[in-house]
């Protein structure tokens, strides 16, 4: 009697019934494997908290680790360079808190962004999961990192800013922008590093130089001249600046809305269509 | 329910350091070809021409030596691998019981291991919470099911991941090897709940090197070797041929 197992009737389960087909274009299977991750929201949820929970399991300050360490961070680096750039802390303190927190997270989703599949390899080996799951799951990850700062942010701005509502709004959709933004990111570097492993590395320098190129640590009022247009070409200063600006009442400029909607759009093209591409051939290069 | 393979072709590229390296694809300074695509790559060609349907009712036992690409076989059938060239069909929901851990988070209590797992296997969470009463009965786990998986015993984590496993219905079902769990009054019980969803999956496909498992779950049976299907038909005859031929 033991070994009785009941039936459920409602076996339709979260993906489609498998339907492998290699006469369905790879258009159609990309765009499928993308619209049956989002069905699987439930265990990039998953997944992406046990990342983080990962991080600070069992430590007596928990989740508070991670903005502890951001906050002390802040703080040092506020006052040093408040004191080298002699700009007022009032100033300088809530332009570096949200310029290094947002940072970090683009930093942390293009990073791992490269590794999404790599990381994976285990499930991808063992199950035929949709592939659109794994830079979810990073981008996730990055939005719930990124809210432990949240704290540190509503602190200091409200100290020194003050935000209004509809700047925050502006600001979340900012980051809601950038989000879309980490997905195609995911899944074209993704793919592109675990085929080709000196990737990863590439990008992570590159990002560095990027973090000295954006203004998190200087303010763009102190760059003037042809520096300054240059500078202002660099899609992480748009990015930053559709999050940064309306917490400090100003609109970001229609140069850097421009380079974000371009952004989006070309990297979603390319992306898709590598992904399209490529979708059947990561499991062969894990 | 239906899976068909039409001259399935399966070839793994083994990049190392160097041909996997950026370096090498930009300067052209790829490794001398090697393998038969000779493209900068060598290949490791682990399936060759498989062509096979299996409809409703087959039990299909697949044979061969280690590295006659049984379990590649498998994972083409779960949609792992896309094929190279050839064509492949599968019709039905397919569930594969060969990592029956994985994706289980050891600091989760077995009761959000068994939503957790379910999600691996496709269910929704009111589906996996339907079944925690059953599993809560197979596994006999009781109190321990509040507790971290860490704190299981391997027999108590394996007990509770065959629970979960073997708690769905597949319309195809793949198996890598027979799966079983615990100690020896446990075992027979997992055995008997095995059987039943083999018995209720409408195709089944297992790798196994017991020929008596296989002559009791299968009535058809696949021989491969290095890659290639040379023979299937009635399990009988095709194990009859491999064990003579080693």
């Amino acid at each position: 009697m033991l070994s009785q197992r009941p039936t459920y009737d409602d076996e339709a389960q979260l993906s489609d019934a498998v339907l492998l087909a290699t006469r369905q274009s790879n258009y159609w299977l990309a765009w499928h494997d993308l619209i049956d991750a989002s069905r699987h929201w439930r265990l990039i949820l998953h997944l992406s908290w046990q990342d983080v929970r990962q991080r600070y399991r069992r430590s007596a300050l928990g989740p508070l680790w991670l903005t502890v360490s951001v906050a002390v961070q802040i703080g040092a680096l506020g006052l040093v360079y408040g004191a080298i750039f002699k700009i007022d802390l009032s100033v300088y303190l809530p332009h570096l808190a949200v310029g290094l927190t947002v940072w970090s997270m683009f930093a942390t989703t293009i990073n791992d962004g490269c590794l999404c599949f790599i990381s994976a390899e285990s499930f991808l080996k063992q199950v035929a999961l949709p592939k659109g799951i794994f830079p979810a799951r990073v981008v996730l990850r990055s939005l719930i990192t990124f809210a432990h700062d949240v704290v540190i942010l509503v602190i200091v701005l409200a100290i020194y800013a003050h935000p209004t509502i509809l700047g925050v709004l502006a600001s979340l959709m900012g980051i809601a922008i950038f989000a879309i933004n980490g997905l195609w990111i995911g899944l074209l570097f993704g793919l592109l590093s675990a085929r080709f492993r000196d990737l990863a590395p590439i990008v992570s320098s590159v990002m560095q130089v990027a973090f000295f190129l954006t203004p998190v640590i200087w303010l763009e009022s102190s760059v003037h001249g042809r520096l300054a247009t240059l500078l202002q070409l660099n899609p992480f200063a748009a990015f930053l600046s559709l999050v940064r600006d309306p917490l400090f009442g100003n609109t970001p400029t229609l140069q850097s809305w421009g380079i974000v909607a371009l952004v989006t759009i070309l990297g979603w093209i390319v992306a898709f269509l590598m992904f399209a591409r490529f979708r059947g051939r990561i499991t062969y290069w894990l | 329910m239906r899976i068909e393979l039409q001259n399935v072709d399966i070839d793994f590229p083994i990049y190392d350091a160097r041909t996997r390296s950026l370096k090498h694809r930009v300067l052209g300074l790829g490794p001398p070809r090697v393998g038969p695509a000779g493209h900068h790559r060598v290949l490791v060609r682990a399936l060759r021409g498989i062509t096979m349907t299996l409809t409703d009712g087959d039990r299909l036992g697949l044979v061969g030596r280690n590295g006659a690409g049984k379990t590649t076989l498998l994972r083409v059938m779960t949609g792992i691998y896309e094929p190279v060239a050839g064509r492949l069909q599968v019709s039905g929901r397919v569930a594969s019981l060969t990592n029956i851990t994985m994706g289980m988070d050891m600091e989760g209590t077995g009761y959000e291991n068994i939503v957790i797992r379910g999600l691996m296997l496709g269910l929704t969470r009111r589906q996996s919470l339907e079944r925690v009463e059953d599993i809560e009965n197979f596994t006999e786990l009781g109190e321990y099911l509040n507790l971290p998986l860490r704190t299981y015993s391997a027999g108590m984590l394996v007990r509770l991941a065959f629970a979960i496993s073997t708690s769905i219905n597949p319309e195809i079902l793949i198996m890598d090897e027979m799966i079983g769990a615990g100690d020896k009054a446990f075992a027979e019980k997992a055995t008997k709940r095995l059987e039943r969803m083999m018995a209720s999956a409408n195709i089944l496909v297992v790798a196994s090197h017991a020929s008596e498992t296989l002559r009791r779950l299968c009535n058809k049976a696949a021989l491969l070797r290095q890659g290639e299907l040379i023979a299937m038909g009635p399990v009988e005859d095709i194990l009859r041929r491999y064990e003579s031929e080693n």
